[in-house]
């Protein structure tokens, strides 16, 4: 059965699918873990301590942390190999270009592969920057993401970096998460104004929640 | 009407295309299309010119041969077939671009016409069902639902022309085999093979090399017979039962 998935195109769209999905639900958690620092440095350095006590007694210290983190790998590696190998299809299937072109495509649908692209070198710079503090601008200290956060966005290169992903990330989202419905076979004429809304939705409040931290550093809401 | 045609001009399959400019005069707006390019096919041979190769045959919209991409459009600006296409739709002075279907699966035969043939070969591969011969059955043997039958004429009215191939950036089969397969699998005649046909259907399409499908949604658009684009997530819905059931 996993043979079927992997070469078949339309299996392999599944597998696109469901790990867009679980990078999503981290998303969404992570925007809303972020969203802390509006409550003080106390606050957020605790809910950082505290990623990293989940499920005790049972998980050791930072073992969910590690589970969640080898769960996203997969997904990273699983979406982003499936997409490499479902483009060149595409791109083998459609040699000749036509001499009169079109564009009708959303903005959003046409930009996917370089989004991800975008994407995949930003969480790259975001680890080194934020969880390993390799890149990190001024003293990275582990555990104090009010600090480390205030640091990073207090330069012009960090907020450009943060809000051009972040904006990928929303036009990603909002054609990612509609496709990813129809893929898993969600998609019905009376349902698909709704789906369009909600991915429109997500995209929109996910971006919004992400951008909103650098804003209020530069405009001096969090210092 | 007065209007420049660019047309794609290829001798055969493995030599080099490109696009040649004609003027042709005299078009009534009541003419269709076809007429138009029969028109411009006369004088070339008056001319001891090669006329332009271009598929067409019922000229009433629906067997399916005529394919043509008009102005980037496949099968021109109105959403109907080529052959109902009237020249009503284009203005006095005009330049159109005309070109052959654009897929790796659907090679350039000459000028206009492409091999279609990778369509015949996903169709063989589930496209039918196992119905005894012989005098037709009592209708009313199989008793089929109203929403059911409606669903199936829908996705029946696909006259397999390949404009979905032709529009879509990715020359994605996903439209047509969605529309074959829904049509089939809903009814009760076609529910023996409702899992191998949908395996196997895809998997020829993608054995043909037709690309993935990204949603863009460009397939549903240009289908003259107006097959709805949620019918490749009813497929991709029908491929996964299949794959969980075929797999137990």
């Amino acid at each position: 059965m996993t043979r079927t998935i992997w070469d078949s195109s339309v299996g392999k769209k599944t597998v696109m699918a469901v790990s867009g999905l679980i990078m999503l639900l981290y998303l969404i958690a992570h925007m809303i873990g972020n969203l802390k620092i509006f409550f003080g440095p106390a606050e957020l350095n605790h809910y950082a301590h505290w990623l990293r006590t989940v499920g005790e007694p049972f998980m050791h210290y930072e073992w969910t942390l590690w589970l969640i983190r080898v769960v996203l790998v997969v997904a990273v590696v699983a979406h982003a190999v499936s997409a490499y190998q479902l483009s060149r299809r595409d791109i083998r299937a459609r040699p000749a270009k036509y001499v009169n072109k079109k564009a009708g495509k959303s903005f959003a649908t046409r930009t996917m592969r370089w989004g991800g692209i975008i994407l995949g070198l930003f969480i790259v710079w975001h680890i080194l920057d934020l969880t390993t503090g390799t890149v990190h601008p001024g003293g990275y200290e582990h555990l104090h993401p009010y600090q480390n956060i205030i640091d990073t966005f207090s330069t012009w290169y960090g907020n450009v970096i943060y809000i051009v992903a972040v904006v990928a990330l929303g036009f990603h989202v909002r054609h990612g998460l509609w496709s990813a419905a129809q893929t898993l076979g969600a998609g019905k004429a009376t349902r698909d104004r709704a789906l369009k809304i909600i991915a429109n939705g997500v995209a929109f409040l996910l971006t919004a929640g992400f951008v909103v931290v650098p804003v209020a550093v530069m405009t001096g809401v969090v210092s | 009407m007065k209007l420049t045609l660019r047309v794609w001009r290829q001798q055969n399959a493995d030599a080099e295309g490109a696009m040649s400019t004609y003027e042709v005069d005299n078009i009534s707006s009541d003419m269709s299309f076809l007429e138009m390019l029969d028109t411009l096919n006369e004088e070339l041979i008056v001319k001891g010119d090669d006329p332009v190769a271009f598929d067409h045959d019922c000229r009433e919209g629906i067997c399916g041969a005529c394919s043509l991409v008009i102005n980037g459009d496949a099968h021109g600006p109105e959403r109907t077939t080529t052959c109902q296409l009237h020249m009503r739709s284009f203005k006095d002075g005009d330049t159109i671009d005309v070109e052959p279907w654009r897929a790796a699966a659907f090679p350039v035969v000459k000028d206009l016409v492409v091999d279609r043939s990778s369509f015949d070969r996903i169709i063989q591969s589930g496209g039918y069902i196992s119905a005894p011969t012989g005098a037709a059955p009592e209708a009313h043997a199989a008793p089929v639902p109203k929403p059911d039958a409606d669903y199936a004429f829908e996705h029946a009215e696909c006259i397999g022309c390949g404009a979905c191939v032709a529009a879509c950036p990715n020359g994605s089969a996903m439209l047509f085999t969605s529309a074959k397969v829904n049509h089939l699998g809903v009814l009760p005649q076609g529910a023996p093979e409702r899992e191998t046909r949908v395996l196997d259907m895809v998997a020829q399409m993608d054995e043909e090399g037709f690309g993935g499908c990204t949603l863009t949604g460009e397939c549903a658009t240009a289908c003259p017979k107006g097959i709805p684009l949620p019918s490749i997530s009813a497929m991709n819905k029908e491929w996964l039962r299949a794959t969980r059931k075929v797999s137990r």
